[in-house]
């Protein structure tokens, strides 16, 4: 413990003066950045138009409320949309994230300069980008409509399972897979018999957590032409129709608060 | 004499099934069978598959259920006419373009970088005095509650939503980006930080209790040393999701790089396109080693 001398008597101090230095130094570089990124966020803010934002949001807020019921009945096919989005997404994703993965983890890879990188590329190149930014792409290609979100759904999923896959195959116990070995079996009953059995609880995980996610990511597909209920939701916006936009959003709420309980349950059943 | 044998050595070993119910097993699996059946052909796909299979008779229909469970229809000319298209994108993505909208490229990244650097110090900021709040062993009833729905909404509440929403109410421009990711900070920060905090060890903080700190000093002391590890990690990787966030706030208008992609794309420049995408790829990755290489060295 540093301690300096006052007046004849030992003062103690946490840090030393570097130490401490350093650390105001981080704050202030801190504070600078905040600063920094404020103004630069109030320049491109017209002030002027922000005198009457309580007026504009309690207008909004009235007219928002009560939500139109009767708008309900043309909302069950965007749901069942975005739910087969959402589910059929994960589906096809853990179909291609699984090869991905036994290439990507060091401990399976065939080879470890060549493949292993080429997987990695793929797991790195497909979650940098958002489902969003990927429904984009597939909406100028395939067209707008289901199909578009149901592939930028899986293609974002693929890297995301692909790498914790991965991680929890190269975690995995190596005794069992020397002993399979032992028995004399082949490579391919190696990963049935000493590898499968121990990733299948982590993979169950992985499923249903993604899962959860992309319920949240296809309600908002729709917002660029990609199916399900996020296309009301912006035409609704579109025409300003805000009883039909709160409706929306509760059944979006909704459907977040259920697709979480029911991962937690079957995680917890899992696990 | 084989049959001697089999009840010497017992019968041949077979893997156990992943889920041990068997009831169970096949009530998956059929329910399984028949989602897929609905949601990718529908209930008029699947009564045409009946019909086809001689299981019912001509003419079957389900009836007005067809207007709920339609499956997916893929449009295969126009996937076909959008080929052209994606080979465009590939092409793009091997001759990117940074030069032509460079100016404009330069200026979204500003504003995505001004935004998530903003909303993290915000959002870290207000996630603080919440996650203390939503903590069952440091908060009382009432305080926990309120603090724990206000992440739950946070949490719920999609960034795009929230983005739509406040663009609609401040206008289009980085504020709206900006708010909407301190938002989204709450929920997630809070929630891990509150989770941290009530798995603290319980014995510091009561000896700083114990020495006759004030309530202020207790958290300083006893709670904030053995959670601010974890609170930079975490504020370390919020960074980088903001990041990314903010890459696709831009196509609700709420400012950012997401913006000018979204003017690309309308634009049909796929060479452009492909170096924003690029740059985006190139940053987050940048981003993910240095939050990776910070979260070891403190741990």
């Amino acid at each position: 413990m540093p301690q300096y001398e006052k007046n004849g008597q030992k003062v103690w101090q946490v840090r030393d003066r570097n130490a401490q230095l350093i650390r105001w130094g981080m704050w202030f570089v801190l504070v600078v950045a905040f600063v920094w990124s404020w103004k630069a966020i109030s320049d491109n803010t017209l002030w002027a138009l922000m005198g009457n934002v309580g007026e504009v949001t309690m207008d909004v807020a009235g007219r928002a409320v009560p939500p139109r019921w009767s708008y309900m009945e043309k909302l069950w096919k965007p749901i069942w949309d975005t739910l087969n989005i959402a589910t059929l997404g994960t589906v096809i994703a853990l179909f291609l994230a699984v090869p991905v993965a036994f290439l990507a983890a060091s401990n399976t890879t065939p080879n470890k300069y060549f493949v292993r990188p080429i997987a990695l590329l793929i797991i790195v190149s497909s979650r940098s980008v958002n489902s969003l930014i990927w429904a984009l792409l597939l909406v100028s290609i395939v067209g707008p409509g289901v199909f578009a979100g149901l592939l930028a759904i899986s293609i974002r999923s693929v890297g995301f399972c692909a790498k914790l896959l991965y991680e929890a195959i190269e975690e995995i116990d190596e005794g069992q897979v020397e002993a399979i070995t032992a028995t004399g079996a082949k490579r391919w009953q190696v990963m049935v018999y000493g590898i499968v059995p121990q990733i299948m609880p982590a993979f169950a995980g992985i499923a249903v957590f993604r899962w959860d996610i992309n319920i949240r990511e296809s309600t908002v597909l729709g917002l660029v032409g990609a199916g399900g209920i996020g296309l009301q939701l912006s035409s609704s916006l579109n025409v300003i129709a805000w009883p039909q936009v709160s409706l929306i959003l509760l059944v979006i709420l909704f459907a977040v608060v259920i697709s979480e309980w029911v991962s937690a349950k079957v995680r917890g059943a899992i696990i | 004499m084989s049959v001697a044998l089999e009840s010497q050595i017992g019968t041949a070993w077979k893997k156990p099934p992943f889920i041990k119910s068997r009831a169970l097993r096949i009530g998956i699996l059929v329910t399984v069978v028949l989602y897929v059946f609905l949601a990718t052909i529908g209930t008029k796909g699947l009564a045409n598959y009946l019909e086809y299979l001689g299981v019912v008779g001509d003419g079957f229909k389900f009836g007005t259920i067809d207007r709920y469970f339609t499956g997916i229809d893929v449009n295969w000319s126009r996937i076909q006419r959008g080929l052209a298209r994606g080979q465009e994108f590939v092409g793009g993505f091997l001759s990117p373009d940074f030069t032509s909208r460079w100016d404009h490229i330069v200026q979204g990244m500003y504003e995505s970088v001004v935004m998530t650097v903003g909303s993290t110090v915000v959002g870290i900021g207000v996630s603080i005095p919440i996650a203390l709040g939503a903590a069952r062993n440091i908060a009382p009833l009432p305080v926990y509650l309120i603090c724990r729905f206000i992440i739950t909404i946070s949490r719920a509440l999609n960034e795009l939503i929230v983005a739509i929403i406040l663009v609609a109410i401040l206008g289009f421009g980085p504020l709206a980006g900006f708010i909407t990711l301190s938002f989204a900070t709450i929920g997630f920060l809070a929630k891990l930080l509150a989770e941290e905090i009530e798995d603290m060890n319980k014995v510091q903080a009561e000896a700083v209790q114990s020495t006759g700190a004030t309530w202020l000093q207790r958290i300083n002391f006893g709670v904030q040393p053995q959670v601010m590890p974890r609170l930079i990690g975490l504020s370390m990787y919020r960074l980088d999701i903001n990041f990314r966030e903010s890459a696709v706030l831009g196509l609700v208008g709420a400012g950012g790089i997401g913006a000018t992609l979204n003017t690309a794309f309308d634009r049909y420049e796929f060479d452009t396109v492909a170096a924003i995408l690029l740059i985006i790829i190139a940053t987050v990755m940048v981003l993910e080693y240095l939050s990776g290489l910070i979260r070891t060295r403190i741990k």
